[in-house]
């Protein structure tokens, strides 16, 4: 789809607001519906979108496939060392209340950086997996 | 006015369901599965689970329409007629659907307040996460009621969901990449 003007223009113009929307699901799911599963899905999505308008080459410039199966691993590592981030603190494993200076603090603070986890493993996962489908070709 | 709406979702689900089924061309039914997830979605709006909308829409009506057009890249765009018609399949699929109607009998009406899913852990939940239902001290105060139980309450759920996400990725990372012909030899290996 490299010659075609109207993909191109007008995912330009979506793709930032679908990664920046994508940001909101994420950062805001203590407050509306969303969280890490959803926002992760929303980000790869606008990979996604890229990578169908601009190529795989061009994409995998922007996202090196080495580091999006690096990048797996790092969400679900953020959020197992929350776990142990809450035993270090003299609770539970994954006991978030004693993270933060009050408990609700704690609880905030623990529930984003675990739905972070989760976004950054899921947007990970579907973007590596997106790329693994497209670099093949029918033999 | 909902109920017309329920209607007309479902009726549009059974008739996008049916037309998977017997199409042939795997492409149109590739995006009739994306446009039944995007009618789920609408229903599950409708019910008021926006976080389940949410995910079947982005899920269900995206990332799945895009991976499995990537299938039907890499094999064939149109499905062969089998060279029999069995009554076996159809027999199983009738009398699984009668077992889970007649399970249905037995359920609590939609929305009942009674329903034993909602007076069993679920008001010691909503006591200690919504702030205007108890007004003193919340343990979690966040306003978002199902990100307090996935991600504080029910925290171990979602690290083991994390991990099985993350195991799926590497396994069809592993199995995509691994099986390209002739790349292993180049290298040498």
């Amino acid at each position: 789809m490299k010659h075609q003007i109207i993909p191109r223009v007008i995912a330009k113009l979506f793709i930032p607001l679908i990664l920046l929307f994508a940001l909101y699901v994420q950062f805001h799911g203590d407050f509306g519906p969303g969280g890490g599963f959803q926002a992760g899905v929303i980000f790869a999505a606008g990979f996604v979108l890229y990578t169908l308008i601009f190529g795989l080459a061009e994409a995998q410039r922007v996202a090196r496939p080495a580091v999006v199966e690096m990048v797996i691993a790092l969400g679900l590592l953020l959020y197992a060392v929350t776990g142990v981030a809450g035993i270090m603190k003299g609770g539970r494993y994954l006991d978030y209340g004693v993270l933060g200076s009050d408990p609700v603090g704690g609880q905030h603070l623990g529930i984003l950086l675990i739905e972070l986890g989760v976004g950054i493993t899921v947007a990970s996962v579907i973007i590596g997996i997106f790329f693994a489908f497209a670099g093949r070709t029918r033999s | 006015m909902i109920e017309l709406i329920d209607v007309v979702l479902l009726a549009f689900l059974v008739a996008t369901a049916v037309a998977v089924v017997l199409i042939r061309n795997l492409l149109a039914s590739v995006i009739l599965a994306g446009i039944f997830s995007l009618l789920s979605a609408g229903l599950f709006t409708v019910m008021d689970a926006v976080d389940v909308a949410f995910t079947e829409a982005a899920v269900g009506a995206g990332i799945s329409t895009v991976l499995l057009l990537g299938t039907l890249m890499l094999t064939t765009r149109v499905e062969r007629r089998p060279a029999r018609l069995s009554p076996l399949p159809l027999l199983v699929v009738l009398a699984t659907g009668a077992v889970l109607i007649y399970g249905t009998l037995d359920m609590p009406r939609f929305g009942d307040a009674d329903a034993p899913v909602h007076t069993h852990i679920a008001p010691e939940y909503l006591k200690d996460t919504v702030p205007h239902v108890n007004g003193s001290a919340q343990r979690v105060d966040v306003e978002n009621i199902v990100t307090s139980v996935l991600a504080s309450y029910r925290g171990y759920d979602t690290l083991g969901e994390t991990t099985v996400i993350f195991c799926a990725g590497i396994g069809v990372l592993l199995l995509l990449k691994a099986s390209r012909p002739g790349r292993d030899r180049e290298e040498g290996r």
